[in-house]
């Protein structure tokens, strides 16, 4: 089929088809999606069958109602990744509230496991480049000469990668923090997240511009 | 302690790695004593350091494969789908899907680790990049028989001849033999191996996890496609045999079962077996094309049939069971999660219709039964629960492994 490569452009189009009933597109949306949406209800509610429970719920949801997302706000991904955080934080809630006596420090520990999670969310959307060169250092405990070796670039670019992964994640960890501070935002979209400098996440377009329009750019994630 | 401009800049560009403990121990100390004298360096680096602390080398929860047909199925039930996947076509989406799943996560070391394919003459070794091009090599004919363009440049036929009308071919049915001509597989097989090849020399050179997305592109493509021809009666020239739609999705998703667990074992990572309902329909494909494996080995080795030993034209009647005109057949009873029974024909149509009571029972784990059919097993050693005939239920056990190629 046509090979746009433009995140927005593919987004309307997958609404389209979910609004339409093909089964195909709700498969499509799983594969895409479901990673992050079951990535990030298990890192808040760590546990596997409230996981799975949340990330059936999210899916049904746009499943049966495919218009509730509104692809001039944002792309599909960050709306989903609002919208499962949202719930996922609401029930971990429930559950710390079941939990009664459990003392005023309960919030405090949700914030910090929603935050932690949100932070991997975020890392998990990184460009690639940039997230392999995270995962490369910080996980596997190269130094950025090896790393760059490694992935056949240049040191230079592996510093920059670094520095602008760190960047990214540094900018997503002040919203997460004004957002607990501030009055808890009743809309998804908001959480979607617009990057430092400019820079957006794959699918974020200019202010409210509708899909379709020229200038699109892809994230270039910097090789 | 003053620097030049161009310093600063060098330092500057260091703090990202160094925030992530990247950085060897001489150069950390040459930015940590810019640090102390540098306020906008010292205010990045500890913004970045503090993104830093938040990485968690935590895993998170592994997402079970099983997850996505309960996800599917959960949604279909609150809304049904105006325009459904076939049945047939379910496996081979659920199994792409756990294919592309594992890739998504391997790491550039892991997709140079190569793979081990055996087939019933043989081995393939390949990288998981050319395991997809393989993949999508055969997928392609699913494309051609619906009207999509062939991923393989060249197109079907290209050098050989259609294999037109050759619904049953014998085990040495002989093609046109091709120029360059694979060491093992014979020439039955030189329709796909080429393809492969070809696909696998366009693919060469290109970053693994675009040859992932391009292979997942044709897989979401193949199964719109069939959404669209819900009969599945379209035929399918694979070039050794045509078979329906409905069969050819059914067999890739065998095929796609097969290799993403050959894949997962070479990257030593851990691949669940399909949802016990499409193991079943992989099940029953198997065992209907187990008739044209049995003729296969009856022609090549009638010394290995085993009522068939003494009977000079291979077609035995009257040895064990019905006599008469009736065939001989077998029961297969298949155990755990997709059990089930099947008879399957042991004798060859000139041996008049299967009928009877089956002259042999044989019980085997349906997951066994399908790594058999792979050629993944040794049929002397399977654990098989047998009943009657022996000799028939060798002859089967030794015939299954044949539906396999490269």
């Amino acid at each position: 089929m046509a090979t746009t490569d433009g995140a927005p452009r593919r987004d309307e189009q997958l609404q389209r088809r979910l609004a339409r009933g093909e089964e195909t597109a709700l498969g499509e949306l799983y594969d895409q999606l479901a990673p992050m949406v079951h990535g990030l209800a298990g890192r808040i509610l760590a546990d596997q069958t409230a996981a799975a429970q949340l990330t059936r719920e999210i899916f049904a949801h746009v499943w049966e109602h495919p218009e509730s997302f509104d692809p001039a706000r944002g792309s599909l991904r960050s709306w989903l990744g609002a919208l499962t955080h949202r719930r996922a934080v609401d029930r971990l809630r429930a559950r710390r509230a079941e939990e009664a006596g459990f003392g005023g420090d309960a919030e405090e520990e949700i914030r910090t496991v929603a935050t932690a999670a949100r932070v991997q969310y975020v890392v998990a959307s990184l460009p690639q480049p940039l997230r392999e060169t995270i995962a490369e250092s910080y996980y596997d405990g190269r130094t950025y000469q090896e790393t760059a070796r490694r992935l056949g670039i240049s040191e230079q670019a592996a510093k920059q990668r670094m520095r602008l992964g760190l960047e990214l994640l540094a900018t997503e960890l002040e919203q997460e923090r004004a957002r607990h501070r501030g009055p808890a935002p009743a809309d998804a979209h908001r959480s979607g997240g617009q990057q430092p400098d400019g820079r957006r996440t794959d699918a974020q377009r200019t202010d409210g511009q509708r899909v379709g329009d020229s200038g699109r750019r892809t994230e270039g994630g910097g090789t | 302690m003053t620097i030049t401009g161009e310093q600063h800049e060098a330092l500057r560009s260091l703090l990202g790695a160094w925030a992530l403990g990247a950085v060897p121990p001489r150069e950390a100390a040459d930015v940590e004593a810019h640090l102390s004298g540098c306020p906008e360096c010292a205010e990045e680096g500890e913004r970045l350091r503090e993104a830093a602390g938040w990485l968690s080398v935590e895993e998170p929860l592994d997402q079970p494969a099983a997850l996505r047909q309960q996800v599917l199925d959960w949604c279909l039930a609150r809304r049904p789908a105006d325009l459904p996947v076939p049945a047939w076509g379910v496996p081979y989406a659920a199994e792409t899907a756990k294919l592309d799943a594992l890739l998504r996560d391997l790491g550039p070391e892991e997709w140079q680790e190569v793979a081990e394919l055996p087939w019933h003459g043989g081995t393939e070794y390949l990288r998981p990049a050319e395991v997809l091009c393989h993949l999508a090599a055969v997928d392609g004919y699913l494309a051609v028989a619906l009207g999509l363009p062939d991923p393989v440049p060249g197109g079907p036929g290209a050098g050989s001849a259609p294999a037109a009308g050759r619904r049953v071919p014998p085990q040495e049915a002989a093609l046109p033999p091709l120029p360059r001509v694979p060491q093992q597989g014979g020439p039955r097989w030189t329709r796909i191996t080429d393809r492969t090849a070809r696909l696998t020399a366009e693919q060469a050179g290109q970053p693994p996890q675009r040859v992932r997305a391009r292979w997942r592109r044709h897989c979401h493509e193949l199964v719109r496609s069939a959404a669209l021809a819900p009969q599945g009666n379209t035929p399918v020239d694979f070039g050794f045999a045509t078979v329906p739609l409905r069969d050819a999705f059914v067999d890739r998703a065998f095929e796609c079962y097969m290799h993403g667990e050959d894949v997962a074992r070479a990257v030593a990572y851990p691949y669940d077996p399909p949802a016990p309902q499409h193991l079943r329909l992989m099940i029953d494909l198997a065992v209907r094309m187990l008739p044209l494996a049995l003729a296969g080995q009856r022609a090549a080795h009638p010394e290995l049939t085993g009522a068939a030993v003494g009977v000079p034209d291979g077609w035995p009647d009257g040895g064990t069971g019905a006599g008469g005109r009736t065939g001989r057949q077998l029961r297969l009873v298949i155990d755990g999660p997709a059990a089930g029974e099947w008879l399957i024909p042991l004798d060859g149509p000139d041996a008049g219709p299967p009928g009877g009571e089956p002259v042999a029972a044989m019980v085997l784990d349906g997951l066994e039964f399908c790594q058999l059919a792979a050629a993944h097993r040794d049929p002397d050693r399977l654990p098989v629960g047998e009943h009657g005939d022996r000799a028939a239920i060798r002859e089967v056990l030794r015939a299954t492994p044949l539906l396999s190629r490269p």
